[in-house]
Parts: structure tokens; sequence; C-alpha cells
């Protein structure tokens, strides 16, 4: 919500020293490689460490670097613009705060992605954005995705795609980017669709780490392949891969990461004390979703089943309805800001349950 | 889940049509599967797809476009260009193996 001016860059972003716990060791460097056979890590100032178990949590970044003509300093951060940074976020507030009118184009460029709905949301929000300034009749809003339609699985789609074809955004799906062509402002697709743009807001590739290529642990995508229940490394029996950098079929969400770390660290330490892992993460993710005009939705899904309607957190009662546009919706993502700082990262239990519950949601066919 | 008829033999499917079952396919079901989408196969075409069925038997999920053409060695636009417009899933369909992950 940074890019619309509703959140503040200070208001996002706290020291980490504080949070870690008095006898956890922090250390700030940079990782050449690991080297997994020895149990050790080498960081780029020379220090060596040496572990028994090794937990990698080194997250995932967006690289424009990857897609030809995306980062030319031409257009980078001038009419090309990406939010999953703050920079990028800052840079793309003053942007639109400016903007008069032309074509806005949202794009993405290979899923997996940090949260696959905030490109959704940024369009819903950019809707309401120019409504709010009488200029949305100037603006056209393209949406162009590598995904069949809005979204990835048949439910959600359905009703996220009916919500842009009611803001009159248009949908540009299959859309596999070759090159972005920096001097006429086009996007060019790998079977030669061109999507000209005035204003681009791309989700750039992500990637994990570059050390987790060099250590030779990672997969195309440089993320460490695990046990997509536990977390624990295929290839080394004292490797675990948490977050963003493990190549669970999940989105790179906090939602997830949040709900696998929290069965986590009962697993850890049944595990290093050579008892079985009781738990088994089911891929639950809980996600908001703005939608503009104080209003926002709510999805709740996992590995196997996708968003559903129904009603959240308590079954049949809510009071927050699932995958349908309401305020208490928007008034919960408010509400999230403060408990992600003051109970999720200290971690403090939410009265959300980790795996999800099937209770109080609708099944219905995507037909 | 149906159960069609394709060349001869019972195979299951999913309501998309993709086979749920790795060990039912053989190469007469892939020739049936690929005439139904309008493919024409060609070595180039037999390439990938045995790719994708090796793969599939070590990882246990479908290669995605850019893992056909990092470790398959097939580049994304060549796959546009054998299975036009969708790729990723066509592949699959022909391979009898599920569309890959969408990554939610």
């Amino acid at each position: 919500m940074l890019p619309f001016g509703v959140y503040k860059a200070e208001e996002l972003v706290k020291k980490r020293d504080h949070f870690f716990p008095k006898n956890v060791e922090f250390i700030r460097a940079e990782i050449d490689k690991i080297v997994p056979e020895s149990n050790h890590v080498f960081l780029t100032d020379g220090r060596v460490l040496e572990y028994d178990q090794l937990v990698i949590a080194t997250g995932t970044s967006p690289r424009p670097d990857q897609t030809p003509g995306m980062d030319d300093p031409a257009t980078w951060r001038k009419s090309v613009f990406d939010f999953f940074t703050l920079d990028g976020s800052v840079a793309l507030r003053d942007a639109l705060a400016t903007r008069q009118g032309g074509r806005l184009v949202i794009h993405i460029t290979e899923m997996p992605i940090k949260c696959p709905v905030a490109p959704l949301e940024f369009a819903f929000l950019a809707d309401a954005f120019f409504e709010d300034r009488k200029i949305r009749d100037k603006v056209e809003i393209v949406y162009v995705t590598p995904l069949e339609g809005a979204f990835t699985k048949p439910v959600s789609s359905k009703h996220l795609g009916s919500m842009l074809e009611e803001r009159k955004i248009r949908l540009e799906p299959d859309f596999v980017i070759e090159h972005i062509d920096p001097e006429t402002k086009t996007l060019v697709s790998m079977d030669e669709r061109e999507v000209p743009f005035d204003l681009l807001v791309t989700i750039p590739l992500n990637m994990g780490e570059d050390f987790i290529a060099r250590s030779g642990m990672g997969n195309e995508l440089n993320y460490v392949p695990v046990d997509k229940e536990t977390f624990l490394s295929i290839k080394y029996p004292n490797v675990f891969a948490l977050g963003d950098a493990s190549d669970i079929p999940a989105s790179k969400a906090g939602s997830v990461a949040h709900f696998a770390i929290e069965l986590f660290t009962e697993n850890f330490v049944d595990y290093i004390e050579g008892r079985s892992m009781k738990h088994r993460f089911d891929g639950h993710a809980n996600c908001f979703i703005e939608s503009g005009h104080g209003k926002g939705l709510l999805i709740d899904f996992n590995y196997t089943t996708e968003p559903l309607t129904g009603k959240f957190p308590i079954p049949f009662i809510g009071p927050l309805p699932l995958l349908k546009e309401s305020r208490l919706n928007h008034m919960g993502k408010l509400a999230f800001r403060w408990i992600y700082w003051n109970m999720l990262i200290k971690g403090r239990r939410i009265p959300i349950s980790t795996l999800m519950s099937m209770a109080g949601k609708r099944q219905t066919t995507s037909k | 889940m149906p159960v069609i008829e394709i060349a001869g033999k019972q195979i299951n499917v999913n309501e998309e049509g993709f086979l749920t079952k790795y060990d039912e396919w053989d190469e007469e079901i892939a020739k049936v599967l690929a005439k139904q989408i309008e493919v024409e196969m060609t070595d180039a075409h037999w390439n990938i797809i045995k790719f994708l069925r090796e793969d599939f038997k070590k990882e246990g999920e479908t290669a995605t476009s850019r893992r056909v053409q990092t470790v398959g060695g097939v580049p994304v636009k060549e796959q546009f260009v054998l299975f036009p417009k969708k790729p990723a899933k066509k592949m699959a369909y022909i391979a009898g193996l599920p569309k890959p992950k969408g990554c939610v």
C-alpha cells in the first residue's frame, strides 16, 4: 500500500537486532558458499563457520537482470518499476503521484513470486486510486500474466478475473516474456506478442541467492529442494531450508513462511534428539487482498485445497468472509501490520490454526 | 475421476483430460493425445516428452518450461514453436503428467 500513499516507508522498516533472543549470536556477513559435505559455511570475509545442523533461510529476491531490457538504465525506475523492494515502491509512489493518464501495464514475469495476489491487489488499488483522482477514464490498465487466468486456481481465478472485468482492466494471459524493448516501451513474449506501456509495474523473476547455486545446493531457480512437509533437504540429512529459500510448491508469501515455521520449531527439536518429526506442513496460506475504496478480500488455502468461499476464522460465523469483498477484510489487513510486528515476529501465537481447516468453506466445483 | 479409452486401452484421466497414472502412458497414447491438441510429433517433440517423463520419475513433479530449458536444454522460445501458445501445459498433457504447478 506504500505506492498509493497509505503507508510510509518508515512504518515498514525496523532493525533486526532487537528481535533476536539474547543468547543467539547474530553474525552479519555475506556468504561465499556452503560445503555441505564437510558441514562448513564460508563467508566472503574469510571466516569459516562449522555446523552440526544448518537451517537455510536466505529468502528470494527479485531479479530484473534476468529479463533482457528490464533493468535498462534508460527506463528502470523511470517508466519500469518493481514494488517488492522498498526503493522500487518509493520510486513508484512518486511516479504514480504525478501521473495524468496513459497506459499502465501490470506484469508478472514467472511463478513463483513473493505473493501471488499482490499484483492483482495492485491492479485493484490502481483502479481506485485513479478513480479517486478523477482520471480513471484517461488511464488504460492492462494485466499481463504467464498464467491462464487472473490467478492460479479455478474458483479464485474466476472470482478475481470478474473483478478485473468489472474494473475494466484488460487481462493478457499466457504471456511468457522474452524481453522488454526500452526504446519503444514494449513487452515482447516468447510467441512474439507485444504489449506497449507508458508505465510498467513488473514483478521480475524471483530467485534464491546465488551462493546456493555456487554451493551446488539449488534447483534451476536457486531454491533448495526439500521435503515439502518437513523442509528437510532431500540430499543432506543435517540441512533444512525454510521460508522462501526452499522449493516447496507454494508461493513465496509471508503467511506460508509463518505457518511453516510454527510447526518447524518442534519438529527440529525432535529431529536433533533423534525422534521422528511429528508435524507435517500442508502448504497453508492466508492472504488479505485489498480491492480499493476501503474494501478487501481474504483467501485461505493449502497445497491441495484451492481458495474457496465461506467464513473465517470461525466456521460459518466469521466474521471475515472468504473470497468476497468487504470492509471487515480491509480492517483486517490494516490490523495485520500491528499483529505482524507485535505478535508474529516475536513468535507469539495468533488465534489462527497452523494447518488449514475445511470447516465453514463452501465446496464448489470450478465449472 | 473419469476413465476413458485411448488407443484401445482404459486410461485414468482428470477432469481436464490429463493422465493421472504415470504407468498407464506409452508412446501410442502420446501420439493420440498430441493429435487431439493438433501437435505433429517430430524428433524434437519426442526429445522433450522423454525428458519430461524421465525428470518426473526422478523429481516427482512435472518440469516447468524453465527446467526444460536449463536442465533439458531446450530454450523456452523453441518450446513455444514446438507446442504453440501453452507449451508447459501441452508438453505435460502429451507426456501423460500433471500440469506443472502454478505455484500459489
